[in-house]
């Protein structure tokens, strides 16, 4: 299998800079998620690997040996495509076994390993289909057979699921989560979906503006948000912002005079340094008017089922989102008054970077 | 350890690597174009903006040399040329309405279902499929006042008083050719405004029906707006071509009755083929190459001004 | 304005029938025995197949560097073919007779090939470009991550998947040479060498005119065009927009 190794690694158009010296490792066998908002070089990063895209400077090794200028079919690694790339004028057979035709794998060895593919995706009784013939998701299992049959040294995945509906997606995560339990290949996945990354990743790299911005395991970015971006790009609905000011003895204090708790950052970081605080909706919780750290009206109440989530306009901050639990009895029109769960403020300085949060 | 550490000899080719991807590989593929349209069209191009500037006559092969702007001189004194460019516009112009309005409307007839719609596009593409010199032969064929039905109806009609050569009468002779090649240049129109009239999103008529508009104001509020783009391509691509185009004028009436159907690219082509003479064909051609060429800016800048989309 | 349209078969016979001395059927004997037609008809299809052949093939290589590449100079290219598209064919006629006639290539029909392939190759580029543009690079690059290399990617994958608009490139430039006249006109003078359209002119004024042989001999010269053409129209009608709006 493989260890992917980035070094410096860049990529420029002209002038423009659209990968700036990202450097990351990729262990054997594990699954990184990259994930960032449309046009972060997310996908950019994943075609250098690939080798469909020049890598302007810096390093790619994989399994220790240097390949920028490696050819595509040379490093033996398969790609699934957003839009599935499956050869339209070839059954879904010599889709899957296209890769091995070319390499010049006899008949005989080629079936049954198309076979041994088809059936982990339950494909056999498509095997004579054209694409034409077949619909999104199975389209989508074909493109996931075809990477598989070759048994590369690392698999790419290029936001596979954004052409499915809603349900389709869930199966096929889940169906992509076994097959890397299964083959406990390396593999790379692109999406703009914080979700997937989420649930799927070993290790979530977040890229925003050509930069990587934070790298780490789901929880991690989850719990300890190295920024405001990241803070706000994982979790869903996003994490509120609140600016604070500082009291004549430096303490941080909410537009209302209400004292910010901080008791789940570490001391010596907030000092003179915070500038705003983050709630998670989840974090906030309605009570008492006293010590409240923010009061407003619930504008909207969407109601999810097993959540409810508050839209709660402030005077101070503008429209802040709480979730409360699915049966909660609060109505639109109502006067809440917020409150923060123990130890769940996140503090960023002036610049966005998160103060640092004490250890569990 | 150092990047360059690694590097084994010939594994980095970054920079070559960039060449042949950007000048070289593309290249390759485009040569043999790129070559023959140059041999072919630039090359001779070039030459014959030349033979504007000498007398180059096959027949007096005595005669030769620059002569400046001699035969723009003669161009200038010419009342053949005159009479050739005035025929141009007629000729260009009244084809090219008729056919735009034919066109236009068979497009938005063929956009609708009907029964038999299949048959009726394949007869409105068929004239595409005639070769140029048959629709040239067929139509004078038609307009011979003894043997063609066409005189005879008109007179039926009460519109000629007799079945005579309409292609015989100076005054009535560009009619024929403008009639042929009508009917030769339908499918053109027709085809590219239908394909701009189904690429124009159902959603909008139905919008638009929803907010209470009549089909007229359907057809003039979002029809016409959305055709409009390719309308001025097609009608300057097609003028140009119109004017260009000699050959039904030198099958149907090699320019006559008393060069009343000599248009400039038939003079043109009547002079370097009857005359063999060179030098003056080309000042005329590029007479009317400058005339397209003031036409494309002036319609392109009319384009830039009108339409939006 | 319909009537117009109608199809010229029916003219056509109409036409032959128009003489009650001689069926039609007598006519297209008479042409194919009794005149050179068929040898017109051959050099025809000689001239035609060739062009077509070698344009499509050039246009095929154009179409897909301009479709596939970025590459330096490209824009100024794209516009010197418009440009030929667009500046009078008549002009080039002198001169391209003199070279013609300095390299001692009248009355052949390579010289016709070179030059209608030339003619051809820009409208035929552009369209071949509509049809590669049409398949999704993804397909390229799946193939080149499966192990093929550019020019196997080419094979395997992008020949196969364009065929229909290589047919349609090549009938678009079969019938556009069928029909060319003045050129041919111009740099054919001799009997043997001499194409359908030329040899049908020259029949016309050289004898009078035999209208119901004349007539014959066009319904022998729109077979071909018309066999392309209810080959191509589905391909031509979706290649022809995609490259006039880019136009």
């Amino acid at each position: 299998m493989a260890r992917m190794e980035l070094s410096s690694l860049a990529k420029r158009y002209g002038q423009v800079e659209v990968l700036r010296e990202i450097d990351l490792t990729i262990e054997d066998g594990e699954f990184v998620v990259l994930v960032g908002p449309s046009g972060c070089g997310k996908s950019t990063l994943l075609r250098m690997i690939a080798g469909l895209e020049p890598i302007s400077g810096g390093e790619l090794r994989i399994d220790g040996r240097r390949v920028n200028e490696t050819a595509p079919r040379d490093r033996d690694i398969a790609m699934v495509f957003q839009s599935y790339a499956l050869y339209p004028h070839m059954d879904v057979a010599r889709n899957m076994g296209f890769s091995l035709e070319i390499r010049g794998k006899p008949e005989t060895e080629r079936r049954p390993r198309v076979a041994a593919a088809a059936s982990t995706l339950s494909l056999e009784p498509l095997l004579a289909r054209l694409p034409k013939a077949l619909s999104g998701g199975q389209r989508q299992r074909v493109a996931m057979g075809r990477a598989i049959v070759r048994q590369p040294r690392a698999f790419l995945f290029d936001e596979p699921l954004s052409n499915l509906d809603a349900a389709l997606r869930v199966d096929m995560r889940l169906e992509i989560a076994r097959l890397h339990k299964r083959l406990a290949a390396t593999m790379i996945y692109v999406t703009h979906d914080q979700v997937e990354a989420m649930t799927l990743a070993d290790r979530i790299v977040v890229l925003n503006g050509g930069d990587v911005q934070q790298v780490g395991s789901p929880l991690d970015l989850y719990d300890r948000p190295a920024n405001r971006f990241v803070a706000q790009f994982i979790g869903s609905p996003t994490m509120n912002i609140l600016p604070v000011t500082l009291d004549d003895r430096g303490l941080p204090r909410l537009a209302n005079g209400a004292a910010v708790p901080l008791e789940g950052l570490a001391p010596e970081g907030v000092a003179g340094r915070i500038a705003e605080i983050g709630l998670r909706p989840e974090h906030l919780v309605p009570g008492a008017a006293e010590g409240a750290l923010v009061s407003g009206t619930a504008d909207l109440v969407e109601h999810l089922g097993s959540d409810t989530n508050v839209y709660v306009r402030t005077e101070d901050y503008g429209t802040l989102v709480l979730r409360v639990h699915g049966h909660h009895p609060v109505r639109s029109g109502d006067a809440l008054h917020l409150h923060a769960r123990p130890g769940a403020v996140h503090a960023f300085d002036r610049d966005g970077l998160a103060l640092p949060r004490r250890s569990r | 350890m150092s990047a360059s550490a690694r590097r084994v000899p010939g594994e980095t080719r970054a920079r070559p690597n960039f060449i042949w991807r950007h000048l070289i590989e593309p290249y390759l593929y485009i040569s043999p174009a790129l070559v023959l349209i140059a041999l072919v069209m630039v090359v001779p191009l070039v030459i014959g903006l030349s033979y504007a500037f000498q007398s180059v006559v096959l027949l007096r092969p005595s005669a030769g040399g620059w002569v400046g702007l001699a035969n723009f001189a003669q161009l200038w004194g010419d009342a053949r040329f005159w009479r050739a460019l005035g025929n141009t516009f007629w000729w260009t112009f009244g084809t090219l309405v008729f056919q735009f309005a034919f066109g236009l409307g068979l497009a938005l007839l063929l956009n609708t279902q009907f029964a038999g719609k299949r048959l009726v596009q394949a007869l409105v593409f068929l004239p595409w499929a005639v070769p140029t010199f048959l629709t040239a032969l067929t139509w004078s064929w038609l307009f011979n006042p003894v043997i063609g039905p066409l005189p005879h109806w008109l007179a039926a009609l009460g519109i000629l008083s007799e079945p005579f050569n309409i292609l015989g009468d100076p005054a009535l002779a560009m009619w024929g050719p403008i009639t042929a090649n009508v009917w030769f240049g339908i499918p053109f129109f027709a085809i590219t405004l239908l394909a701009a009239l189904q690429s124009i999103p159902g959603e909008l008529y139905e919008a638009a029906e929803i907010d209470g508009a009549t089909p007229w104001q359907a057809f003039v509020k979002i029809t016409l707006p959305f055709l409009a783009p390719m309308i001025a391509i097609t009608v300057m691509l097609r003028t140009i071509w119109i004017a260009n185009f000699a050959d039904l004028i030198f099958v149907m009436t090699g320019g006559g009755p008393a060069n009343s159907t000599q248009i400039l690219s038939s003079y043109i082509f009547t002079t370097a083929f009857r005359k063999l003479d060179f030098g003056y064909a080309s000042a005329l051609a590029i007479a009317l190459l400058g005339l397209l060429l003031a036409y494309a800016v002036v319609l392109l800048a009319l384009r830039r001004r009108f339409v939006r989309i | 304005m319909k009537i117009a349209i109608t199809p010229d078969q029916l003219i056509f016979t109409e036409g032959t029938r128009l003489f009650p001395s001689e069926t039609s059927f007598g006519n297209f004997a008479k042409v194919i025995t009794q005149t050179d037609f068929l040898a017109y008809f051959g050099n025809s299809l000689i001239v035609s197949l060739g062009t077509a052949g070698v344009t499509t093939l050039i246009a095929a290589g154009a179409g897909y560097a301009f479709s596939r590449f970025d590459f330096a100079g490209k824009r100024v290219l794209v516009g010197i073919m418009l440009v030929t598209q667009m500046f009078p064919l008549l002009m080039v006629i002198a001169p391209i007779y003199k070279m013609v006639a300095a390299l001692g290539m009248l009355n052949s029909l390579t010289s016709l090939i070179v030059v209608y392939t030339a003619f051809n190759i820009p409208f035929a580029t552009f369209l071949m470009q509509s049809f590669f543009d049409g398949i999704p690079r993804d397909l390229e690059e799946a193939a080149m991550i499966d192990g093929c290399t550019r020019f196997q990617a080419l094979r395997r994958i992008i020949v196969p998947l364009t065929l229909p608009g290589l047919g349609a490139t090549l009938g678009f430039v079969f019938t556009a040479a069928w029909s060319e006249l003045l050129f041919a006109l111009m740099l054919i003078n001799s009997n043997d060498a001499m194409t359908f359209p030329v040899g049908l002119l020259t029949f016309v004024s050289k004898f009078s005119v035999d209208w119901g042989q004349m007539m014959a001999a066009g319904v022998l010269a729109l077979v071909p065009s018309c066999l392309f053409f209810i080959f191509i129209q589905r391909y031509l009608v979706q290649g022809l927009t995609s490259g006039a709006v880019k136009g």
